[in-house]
C-alpha cells in the first residue's frame, strides 16, 4: 500500500526494521544516539534499541569505519554513519585499503559485508568543507558498490537492499533531501542494486543523472516539452555497478545524450557514462554528448555562487537545447 | 619429557623454525622466486612465539606486513604461506596477498595489513563483534613502534578502552620505523605512558627473551579475559636485517646492530635452557632437522604450486552470495 512519507522517516524506518529483524545489525557513527543523528534520521533509535546497537562514537572516522569493517569480518552487520561525504576522507584509508580490498587480498576468504551512510552534495551554504559530492570519486574503487538514493522508495528500499548484500555498500543521501516527501510502498519489491529506473519515457534525448540532480531534470524535462523536446530521464540508482543496459537502451532510442551530475566533470562519473556510450553505443549517436556538472570550484558560502556552481534546471535545458540543434 | 621441558621445546623448535623460514626466503629472494616486498622477522621471533602461546583457537590475530612470524607460529600452514610467497593458488590468500597480506580464516588469522595503523580499527570492530555475541575471546593485534604515530593508533586505542574491548595491542618496538629512529619520531618515546593515558593497563617487557614475553602475554590475556578491556603490551625487540630487501642500513650503525645480535633471541633462550638443565633433554640437532624438513617440503610444495589462470583474474573482487531475504 502506497503512503506519503518523509525521505528522512523512510530511512529511519528502514533503519528500524533492520535493527529489529537481525540482531547483528548495529549503527554505528558520530551522534546517532543522543543527539538523534546530524540530521535527525536515527532520532529516536537510541531509546527504542539501547546503546548496544546505536552507538555514539568520538570524531574518529577512520577508527569507527575501520570497527565496522572488523566488525563485518566477524559475523556483525554494521551501519556505519558518516555525517557528511567530505569527513568521510578522515576514513578514506579504511575504505579503501581495508572494506574494498580484503575480499580479493585474502583470496576469498574475507568479505565485508558492512554498509556505509552519508550526507553529500552542496546547496546550503555550508562553504567548501561539507557540500561536495564525492560519490563518483568513490565509483572509481573496485570492491565497493555506491548507491544513490534519490527517491523516497529507494531512501527506504537500499538500507535492506544494502544490508543483503555480502559487500561494502556506500549509500550517499542528498542531504537536500531529506525534507523531502514521496510516495511510499513498503510492499513494493524493492529495484535491486545496478538497476537504474527511466523516470520518465521520451524519444528526442536521454538526461542520464542521479541523486538530487533527478529532480532538476524532471523540471527541465517539463520545461523542454513545452518546446516540443521529449526527454528520456534515468535516474541511475547506483554509481556502481553502472546500469549499462538501461543507459544504452535509452541512447539506441534517443541518439542524444545529456548528462547532469552535481560531482565536478574532470576525472568523473559523467567522463565515465560517456566513455562506455563512445565504447558501447558511438554509432547511435546523432549529436556529441554534453553534461551538465558543478562548477569546477570549491563550494563557497555566499548563496548566489553556490547557487551558480551547482547544475540547475536552466542550465539543463539549454545544455538539453544545444544538444538538440547538432544535426 | 616433562609437561614444562615440552613447553620449553615447543618455543625454541617455533623460534628457530621462524628463524630458517626466513633466512630460506632470503635465498628465494635472490633466486627471483619471491618477489615484491619482503619483510623478515629476523630477531623479534620470541614475540610472536611467546604472545601465541597465550591463545585460543577461538582467538583472533592481525598484524602488519612483516607477518611471516605471526602466521607460521600461529599455525597457518607453512605450505600455505610459502606458497603464497609464490604467488601460487595453493597460497594462503590464494597468490593475491603476497608477503605482506598473509590471511587464513581457519586460524581467525585476519592478515598482514601493509598501511601502517591500519590494523588497529579492524581488532576494534573484531572484538566489538566478540563483545556483542557474548564470546570470551580475544583480538590480539600487533604492530611496530612506527604506528604509534599514526591517527589510528589513536584513535583506536580511545576506542578499545571507551567501549571496554577484549584486545590485547602488543607493539613490537624494534626501535626504527623504517629508518627512522624512535626518538627522531615521538616526543615521548615511553610507548608504554601513550598508551596508559587512555586509562590502558599497560606494560613493558624484553622482547628477546621468549619467556618473559610469554608469561607477559598470558597474564595480560587472563586479565582482558575477566572482562577488564584491553592491554597494551610493549616488547621491546631488535630487527637483524634491514627494514625489507632494499635496505642498505645508512640510518644505524653496523655496531649497534652487532651489539644486539649479541642478544639474539634464540642464544639468550639457549643459555637459559642450560641454566634451566633442561638443554640436555633437548637433541637440538634434531629439531633443526625437523624444521629443516618442515622448510623443505614448503619450498616443494610451493614450486609445485599451481599458477592461477589468468581467466580467474576478477574473483573476488564482490561476494555474490547475497543473503536470504
Amino acid at each position: 500500500m502506497s503512503e506519503t512519507a518523509i525521505y528522512r522517516e523512510a530511512i529511519r524506518s528502514a533503519l528500524i526494521e533492520a535493527i529489529e529483524k537481525d540482531e547483528r545489525v548495529f549503527l554505528v557513527g558520530e551522534d546517532v544516539g543522543r543527539y538523534g543523528g546530524s540530521y535527525a534520521v536515527s532520532k529516536g533509535l537510541l531509546k527504542r534499541f539501547g546503546a548496544e546497537r546505536i552507538i555514539d562514537a568520538p570524531l574518529s572516522e577512520s577508527a569507527f569505519t575501520g570497527a565496522g569493517i572488523g566488525a563485518a569480518i566477524n559475523g556483525m552487520r554494521p551501519i556505519v554513519e558518516i555525517m557528511t561525504v567530505n569527513f568521510s576522507l578522515l576514513a578514506l584509508d579504511q575504505i579503501m585499503n581495508n572494506a574494498a580490498s580484503l575480499f580479493h587480498m585474502s583470496g576469498g576468504q574475507f568479505n565485508v559485508p558492512l554498509v556505509i551512510r552519508m550526507a553529500t552534495g552542496g546547496g546550503k551554504q555550508l562553504g567548501a568543507q561539507h557540500s561536495h559530492s564525492l560519490e563518483g570519486w568513490y565509483a572509481h574503487i573496485p570492491g565497493l558498490k555506491i548507491l544513490t538514493p534519490a527517491t523516497v522508495q529507494d531512501a527506504y528500499d537500499m538500507i535492506a537492499l544494502a544490508l543483503r548484500d555480502p559487500n561494502p555498500v556506500l549509500i550517499f543521501e542528498n542531504a537536500l533531501l531529506y525534507n523531502m516527501k514521496g510516495e511510499l510502498d513498503r510492499e513494493l519489491k524493492a529495484v535491486e542494486i545496478g538497476k537504474a529506473l527511466v523516470h520518465r519515457q521520451g524519444k528526442d534525448i536521454s538526461i542520464i543523472t542521479y541523486g538530487i540532480s533527478l529532480f532538476k531534470a524532471l523540471e527541465a524535462a517539463k520545461l523542454l516539452s513545452k518546446e516540443g523536446i521529449d526527454a528520456d530521464v534515468i535516474d541511475l540508482r547506483s554509481l556502481r555497478p553502472l546500469d549499462d543496459e538501461t543507459i544504452m537502451n535509452s541512447v539506441k532510442k534517443t541518439h542524444r545524450v545529456l548528462i547532469v551530475d552535481e560531482g565536478w566533470k574532470s576525472g568523473s562519473i559523467s567522463a565515465e557514462i560517456m566513455a562506455r556510450i563512445n565504447e558501447q553505443a558511438f554509432y547511435e549517436l546523432d549529436a556529441p554528448m554534453a553534461r551538465v556538472c558543478s562548477e569546477e570550484v570549491p563550494f563557497p558560502y555566499a548563496n548566489h555562487l553556490e547557487q551558480a556552481a551547482i547544475p540547475q534546471s536552466e542550465k539543463i535545458v539549454a545544455a538539453a537545447q544545444k544538444v538538440m540543434e547538432e544535426l | 619429557m616433562k609437561k614444562s621441558t615440552q613447553l620449553l621445546k615447543k618455543y625454541y623448535k617455533q623460534m628457530l623454525f621462524v628463524r630458517r623460514f626466513e633466512e630460506k626466503c632470503v635465498e628465494l629472494y635472490a633466486q627471483e622466486h619471491i618477489r615484491g616486498f619482503l619483510h623478515l622477522y629476523i630477531g623479534q621471533e620470541a614475540i610472536a612465539v611467546g604472545v601465541m602461546d597465550a591463545l585460543t583457537p577461538d582467538d583472533s590475530v592481525l598484524t602488519t606486513y612483516r607477518d611471516h612470524g605471526q602466521a607460521l607460529v600461529r599455525g597457518v600452514s607453512p605450505n600455505a604461506v610459502m606458497a603464497e610467497l609464490y604467488g601460487k593458488l595453493e597460497g594462503c590468500s590464494r597468490g593475491r596477498g603476497g608477503s605482506m597480506h598473509l590471511f587464513d580464516a581457519a586460524t581467525r588469522f585476519y592478515g598482514g595489513s601493509a598501511i601502517v595503523g591500519a590494523g588497529l580499527p579492524l581488532a576494534v570492530g573484531i572484538a566489538l563483534a566478540d563483545k556483542m555475541k557474548k564470546q570470551n575471546n580475544v583480538t590480539v593485534c600487533f604492530f611496530g613502534d612506527g604506528a604509534v604515530a599514526e591517527g589510528e593508533f589513536h584513535e583506536s586505542l580511545n576506542l578499545a578502552a571507551l567501549w571496554n574491548l577484549p584486545i590485547l595491542f602488543v607493539c613490537e618496538n624494534n626501535l626504527y620505523g623504517m629508518g627512522t629512529a624512535l626518538e627522531l619520531s615521538e616526543s615521548q618515546t615511553d610507548l608504554v605512558k601513550k598508551a596508559a593515558s587512555y586509562k590502558i593497563t599497560s606494560s613493558k617487557v624484553d622482547g628477546m627473551r621468549v619467556l618473559d614475553v610469554a608469561k607477559a602475554a598470558k597474564a595480560a590475556v587472563a586479565e582482558i579475559k575477566k572482562g577488564n578491556g584491553p592491554f597494551f603490551l610493549e616488547c621491546l625487540a631488535y630487527r637483524f636485517r634491514g627494514h625489507s630487501m632494499f635496505d642498505d642500513e645508512l640510518y644505524r650503525d653496523k655496531k649497534e646492530v652487532d651489539e644486539w645480535k649479541k642478544k639474539d633471541p634464540i642464544t639468550l633462550f639457549t643459555n637459559e635452557l642450560k641454566k634451566m638443565k633442561a638443554l640436555e633433554e633437548l637433541d637440538l640437532q634434531e629439531i633443526e632437522e625437523e624444521v629443516s624438513s618442515i622448510i623443505d617440503e614448503a619450498v616443494l610444495f610451493a614450486q609445485n604450486g599451481t599458477l592461477e589462470p589468468i581467466e580467474d583474474l576478477k574473483k573476488f573482487i564482490y561476494a555474490t552470495e547475497a543473503e536470504d531475504e
